[in-house]
């Protein structure tokens, strides 16, 4: 059974994936069916890292952070764009210790940081696990290091590690 | 009358705002994009267009076509997830690219601590220095 289904979630979420785009019937199950293992055994041999969801109950919470995190980015930058040339703002490159190791984290931090607007993921050193971000404006500074480390963090080893 | 016509205003409205917010805030991206003075800063903008820009034409559009079908249409949602996980590539990959070319070149534009570390011995290196 586990040789056949690698990642029993990930395959299901591609049939319910495949389903959804095509028609709800039994021939695009077994079609989807098909596609699903076939991409579980892909994704098997890219990943030898099976990621490990532990903490569900703080998925509610790490979303509708997210959500918040990113309407009030939105309006930031839209503003500092908007204002470009006499507000005076500085971008800085700011370097966040971090204490998540595992790949999936990783990534889902790097799916936050990139989707809030004002922040770009750099670059990640895992020698000495920093990483290196740019931000659109300095004085936000505090903030930025704030939530990383004191929410998005927490949260995110809860979940995966 | 086109099936366009048979929505109601109260739906109509809350589309309309969505689909304009979603398209400002990718026009104001783009406007970002042209002005900005530096490659770093620039890595900013565009994802206006790919947190609330596509967020706001995605609901909009999902909206719409869940009354004009008459059922539950979420294919919106999957477009929204793919260009949510996908983002980060392509950020990473420009925004190290331009990394590593200012490291090559000592750019002025890079901190101190970010121009020595090329790789990870000498990151231990001037760890170890520090």
């Amino acid at each position: 059974m586990s040789r056949i289904l690698v990642y029993p979630l990930f395959s299901f979420l591609l049939v319910l994936l495949w389903m959804m785009l095509t028609r709800f019937s039994l021939g695009h199950f077994i079609l989807g069916s098909a596609i699903a293992l076939l991409a579980g055994k892909a994704a098997h041999a890219l990943q030898p890292e099976t990621p490990q969801f532990r903490g569900w109950r703080v998925i509610p919470r790490l979303i509708a952070i997210f959500f918040v995190d990113i309407i009030r980015s939105n309006i930031a930058v839209t503003r500092q764009i908007l204002t470009e040339g006499w507000s005076g703002r500085k971008s800085e490159f700011i370097e966040v210790p971090l204490t998540i190791q595992s790949r999936t984290a990783l990534s889902t931090l790097a799916i936050i940081l990139t989707a809030t607007p004002g922040t770009a993921w750099l670059e990640y050193v895992r020698e000495t696990e920093t990483l290196t971000l740019h931000i659109f404006d300095a004085s936000e500074h505090e903030r930025y290091l704030d939530i990383i480390c004191n929410t998005y963090e927490p949260l995110l080893k809860e979940l995966f590690e | 009358m086109t099936p366009l016509a048979a929505i109601p205003l109260w739906l109509a409205l809350p589309i309309a705002f969505l689909v304009m917010l979603g398209a400002t805030l990718t026009l104001i991206g783009a406007i970002g994009f042209l002005r900005l003075g530096n490659f770093y800063d620039r890595l900013h903008a565009p994802t206006l267009a790919t947190s609330w820009g596509m967020g706001g034409i995605v609901l909009g559009s999902l909206l719409l076509a869940t009354q004009v079908e008459g059922r539950i249409i979420l294919h919106e949602l999957v477009i929204a997830f793919a260009i949510l996980i996908t983002a980060p590539v392509t950020l990473m990959l420009l925004g190290r690219a331009a990394l590593h070319r200012d490291r090559s070149e000592g750019s002025a534009q890079l901190p101190e601590s970010l121009r020595q570390r090329r790789s990870p011995e000498t990151a231990e290196n001037s760890e170890s220095d520090e």
